[in-house]
């Protein structure tokens, strides 16, 4: 059986210091624990650990456990904790550092649908300088679970019949400036 | 000549949100202002790609920062939230933080950075709201509202930090402009309560169920159609709702409307202008508040 108790020893304290020093992240300290972020968050009542938690975990150093939750991709980027905390913490900033350490550490949860479609919306705005809805949904689900695609007819109908899904590709004019100056490296 | 304004409409108002772009447009001419949009503009990067790579998200933004000040932009509507927030986000950290600055300026090779900074974006809502302001909007109203009354959803990012197009506790523009063209709207305590954004793509069940949430609530007030100002909120609350007829057994059937829809329609925009034949639920009311009644009453 898999323990569940965690030992301050496994703590990485390093680590929370390195994420309190990177933009959007600093307030991480100066959390009171008073649970307002988890209280207005729409999405706690399905994350693994609600955002108070989150915060806990990061600044105690339990690096594993909070770049592993599901929490970090649940998030919606609302703003609505951030907006609501007393200290000002830009919460919703940790949470996309911490989703960007997940990726490169390559530990978010595997199939889990929200990381994979941020990876391939990072490589279509990457390659083409917009993203087009259409390839965007194919990809994500020929890379998690193609399945879902069935389901998703009725409303791709609903799409056509109204003129709102279009089948055409979207790129920019300059996408080689794009791709040589501003985003050289591809980090995902 | 009309005043003009740069203009970023991003993805969504070329796909699933083209009906928000096309009442914009309508909307705008009844004002005698004009949107142009900035040349070759790119992806905002909403909120998938800063979970990737936070650089170069900054630069994306940047980009079309740069783009709008070589036109001699000083300001830029941006209609979606997301494109709206992203950019007034990167303004905020390019003066916050001296190695982004940099970082934008090494990539942009020119001497722009700090006039990124300086480039108002801003949201429709605000530009009609401040600038228009509702005594112009109201004098100009040729059509009287027959419809029922509405919920307005500002949705989240319009109204979080690094914003300015309303208050973020309990915004108001939105319920303040349709009143001053004759449109009634109730109360609605979760007009900021995040619709999930793209949560009904990826957990779709999470996704569906914030939107019920949000449908039910509204219905619960006493509206009958739910108005919004991000190409986002208006498909989320539109696509999905036959399952959530299924799931709570009741049968809505409600209109989600932009509120560039309503305004053009009460400004006198051609009603073919508007997109209202783009959206999936509500139809038969839609008919009913704008077709019919431009047929019988203002034919």
């Amino acid at each position: 059986m898999e323990r569940k108790l965690k030992l301050q020893r496994e703590a990485e304290p390093e680590w929370a210091r390195q994420v309190s020093e990177r933009p959007g992240c600093e307030g991480l300290f100066s959390c009171l624990q008073c649970g307002a972020c988890s209280g207005t968050c729409p999405l706690s009542i399905y994350m693994d650990f609600a955002p108070r938690r989150i915060i806990a975990l990061v600044r105690e150093g339990f690096r594993t456990e909070a770049l592993g939750s599901k929490t970090i991709w649940l998030c919606a980027s609302c703003y609505s904790c951030a907006v609501h905390c007393p200290r000002q913490i830009h919460i919703t900033d940790v949470m996309y550092s911490l989703k960007r350490e997940a990726i490169q550490a390559k530990l978010y949860p595997a199939r889990f649908p929200i990381p994979v479609l941020a990876q391939e919306f990072y490589r279509m705005v990457r390659q083409r300088g917009r993203s087009s809805e259409l390839w965007l949904v194919l990809r994500m689900a020929l890379r998690s679970n193609p399945l879902v695609l069935f389901g998703m007819l009725r409303t791709g109908w609903d799409l056509v019949r109204t003129g709102r899904l279009s089948l055409r590709r979207e790129r920019i004019a300059d996408v080689k400036r794009l791709q040589g100056g501003l985003i050289p490296r591809e980090v995902a | 000549m009309p005043t003009s304004y740069g203009y970023f409409p991003g993805c969504s108002l070329k796909g699933t949100g083209v009906a928000y772009e096309e009442s914009l447009l309508a909307l705008f001419e009844t004002l005698d202002l004009a949107l142009e949009e900035v040349r070759d503009w790119n992806c905002c990067g909403a909120t998938s790609y800063m979970s990737i790579d936070e650089g170069s998200a900054f630069l994306l933004s940047a980009r079309n920062l740069a783009q709008a000040h070589q036109e001699g932009r000083r300001e830029l509507l941006a209609p979606c939230s997301a494109c709206y927030l992203v950019l007034r986000k990167t303004q905020d950290y390019i003066q916050r933080y001296p190695k982004i600055r940099r970082e934008i300026h090494e990539a942009l090779g020119n001497g722009h950075v700090g006039s990124l900074a300086s480039i108002r974006v801003r949201h429709p809502l605000e530009t009609l709201y401040l600038d228009v302001g509702l005594e112009r909007i109201h004098s100009k109203k040729v059509r009287d509202w027959h419809g029922g009354k509405v919920a307005c959803y500002y949705g989240c990012q319009l109204v979080r930090p690094f914003a300015e197009a309303d208050r973020d506790h309990n915004p108001m523009r939105m319920d303040e402009l349709l009143r001053a063209v004759g449109v009634p709207t109730v109360e609605y305590s979760l007009k900021t309560k995040c619709c999930g954004g793209a949560l009904t793509g990826t957990i779709h069940d999470v996704g569906v169920n914030l939107n019920r949430i949000l449908i039910k609530e509204a219905a619960r007030n006493g509206a009958q159609a739910i108005v919004t100002v991000c190409p986002l909120c208006q498909y989320n609350l539109d696509a999905y709702q036959r399952e959530i007829r299924k799931q709570i057994g009741e049968p809505v059937d409600m209109p989600i409307l932009y509120f560039t829809q309503i305004l053009g329609w009460a400004l006198g925009a051609d009603i073919g202008s508007l997109g209202l034949e783009r959206s999936i639920s509500g139809r038969k009311t839609i008919q009913q508040w704008f077709t019919k009644v431009e047929e019988e009453v203002y034919a």
